[in-house]
């Protein structure tokens, strides 16, 4: 019975992510109440910073300004049929702003942050580190799960911010050097129709996909199962999760903000 | 004095304890011996409070270990300490801060002193010199022994060592058991050696315990277990390959 088997596996999955969404907010709790209780240690939070900004840099700006090109190329093929070149640098402008940005970033830190948090607490879980943690009296939430966690709602918007102004480089270039629209004409379009709130309503998001890509690796981190190849299956997912919860959240994100700010 | 009543847990459908009952008092040597997969490791972790007992008790000093606040549990912890079978050493770290860890995180002791404690605990367990190598660089024999070292730099009261002696040469082996007859000699250590060693077990035990089928089946000092007439205890120590042990294993089969 094929119809029987489908819903027996839709009401599975709906299972599973509910799981998934309750374990996600009992280590968010524990996260916050950590990150608010003392010694505090700041270094560690540096640390992470660092690390997280130094292995996501490269591949932001390659993937930032390609889609830069790309995007300017592709609204070039429309705008030059009707004669109106000039309202790319906008229409890049926004929708890098907005909504690019924001989500390509958020889904390449976790694809490369992310899975690599998850790999490293799911190799600390197999290997008894985390257990060695709590006989050291140590909270693993505290030790390990804080100082990613801030160092992600840090890092992500500031990326965004970066990633925004490469993108923007990208369709720069394109304009200028292939289009021949004159430099100064293009950012001042693209000042023109950039509002404040629409770098303030992109940039906002990323805090929450930073929480989510957060808790997302270090919760399936820390429920690793079965050896080595525990560690592989468990990155995997957590990557999965991330994208998908990232989407929802965006989706959810930009209907708000459609309604909020109109 | 550690008091453990009537534990049992189960892994699904795995019974691994059994109603268990264990007492070891202060300042005593207890060894644990036992078939490998019968729970040892899974016993050691419910005293340090990483497990929760399906149902039972256990005691560390008259505070129940399941009914602290988190914060009384680390208390707790810091007096405890815990070898690792696997030694469980942070491999993000250096050997150093590796030992250090404990002193780093929980005690404000300037950099001088931990220095020394560090070289200290490293030359008790006969590896000076190697706190900046990473452990990746190490060999299994000494993952071990730095992972000795992490529990008795934190100068601990109780020491819970899972099979210590496992995987070293026996010069190293026999090291190993007079640095845990000493830290009972001389710190009057609470320990529990988990070991299918047996000739560590004797050198190292003033009580020896054998754990099977999750109950404690027999307990006594070195000469009682020795001259056992239990027949499952008989052929434990002695190693034999034909006796009750693996005939219930035949019934089965
Ligand atoms: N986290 C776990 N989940 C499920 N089963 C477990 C878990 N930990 C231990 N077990 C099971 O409990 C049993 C006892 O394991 P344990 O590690 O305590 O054995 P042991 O006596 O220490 O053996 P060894 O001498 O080989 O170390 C094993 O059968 C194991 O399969
Ligand atoms: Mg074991």
């Amino acid at each position: 019975m094929p119809l029987k088997d489908f819903f027996i596996h839709i009401g599975r999955s709906v299972i599973s992510f509910l799981y998934l969404l309750g374990g996600l907010t009992s280590l968010a709790v524990q996260t916050v109440y950590y990150a608010f209780t003392p010694p505090f240690k700041v270094e560690r939070v540096f640390e992470q910073v660092k690390k997280t900004g130094n292995d996501s840099l490269p591949i932001v700006s390659l993937i930032a300004l390609f889609i830069g090109f790309i995007f300017a190329l592709q609204t070039a093929y429309f705008m030059q049929r009707i004669g109106s070149e000039l309202y790319i640098a906008s229409l890049v402008a926004l929708s890098v702003v907005r909504e690019l940005g924001p989500v390509i970033t958020a889904l390449v830190v976790a694809g490369r942050v992310g899975a690599a948090i998850t790999a490293e607490l799911g190799s600390m879980q197999v290997t008894e580190q985390i257990d060695a943690l709590e006989t050291l009296a140590t909270n693993p939430v505290k030790y390990l799960v804080v100082p990613r966690f801030l160092a992600l709602i840090v890092v992500l918007p500031l990326l965004t911010l970066y990633a925004n102004l490469i993108g923007i480089l990208g369709s720069y270039l394109i304009c200028v050097y292939k289009l021949g629209i004159s430099g100064n004409l293009y950012m001042r379009v693209t000042f023109e129709s950039l509002l404040y709130k629409d770098v303030f309503t992109g940039l906002f998001k990323t805090i929450f996909f930073g929480i989510i890509i957060a808790l997302v690796s270090c919760y399936e981190g820390f429920n690793v199962q079965g050896g080595a190849e525990g560690v592989g299956r468990a990155t995997r997912l957590s990557v999965v999760k991330s994208f998908i919860l990232i989407i929802l959240a965006d989706c959810f994100f930009t209907a708000l903000f459609y309604f909020i700010f109109p | 004095m550690i008091n453990i009543v009537n534990v049992t847990k189960s892994f699904g459908e795995h019974k691994v304890l059994d109603n268990l009952n264990l007492r070891i008092n202060t300042a005593e040597t207890c060894v644990i011996i036992g078939r490998s997969g019968c729970g040892k490791s899974v016993l050691l972790k419910h005293i340090m409070g990483l497990l929760r007992p399906d149902s039972g008790k256990i005691f560390v000093d008259d505070k129940e270990v399941n009914a602290l606040t988190p914060r009384e549990l680390n208390e707790l912890r810091m007096r405890i300490s815990m070898v690792f079978q696997s030694g469980a050493l942070f491999d993000s770290m250096t050997v150093g801060e590796n030992i250090g860890f404990g002193l780093i995180e929980h005690q404000h002791i300037g950099t001088k002193e931990l220095l020394e404690r560090v070289e200290e605990a490293l030359s008790m367990v006969d590896l000076c010199g190697i706190q900046n190598l990473m452990p990746s660089e190490l060999s299994g024999g000494m993952r071990k022994r730095v992972a000795l070292a992490r529990a008795i730099c934190m100068k601990p009261q109780i020491i819970l060592y899972d099979e210590p002696t496992t995987g070293v040469d026996p010069i190293t082996a026999d090291g190993i058991n007079e640095l845990i007859k000493d830290l009972h000699d001389k710190l009057k250590v609470t320990s529990i050696v988990v070991t299918h060693d047996m000739k560590s077990a004797y050198k190292v035990a003033d009580r020896i315990a054998m754990l099977y089928q999750g109950k404690i089946i027999a307990e006594g000092t070195v000469e009682e277990i020795k001259n056992t007439t239990h027949p499952v205890v008989h052929q434990f120590i002695n190693g034999f390959s034909k006796g009750p042990i693996t005939e219930t294993l035949e019934c089965f089969r």
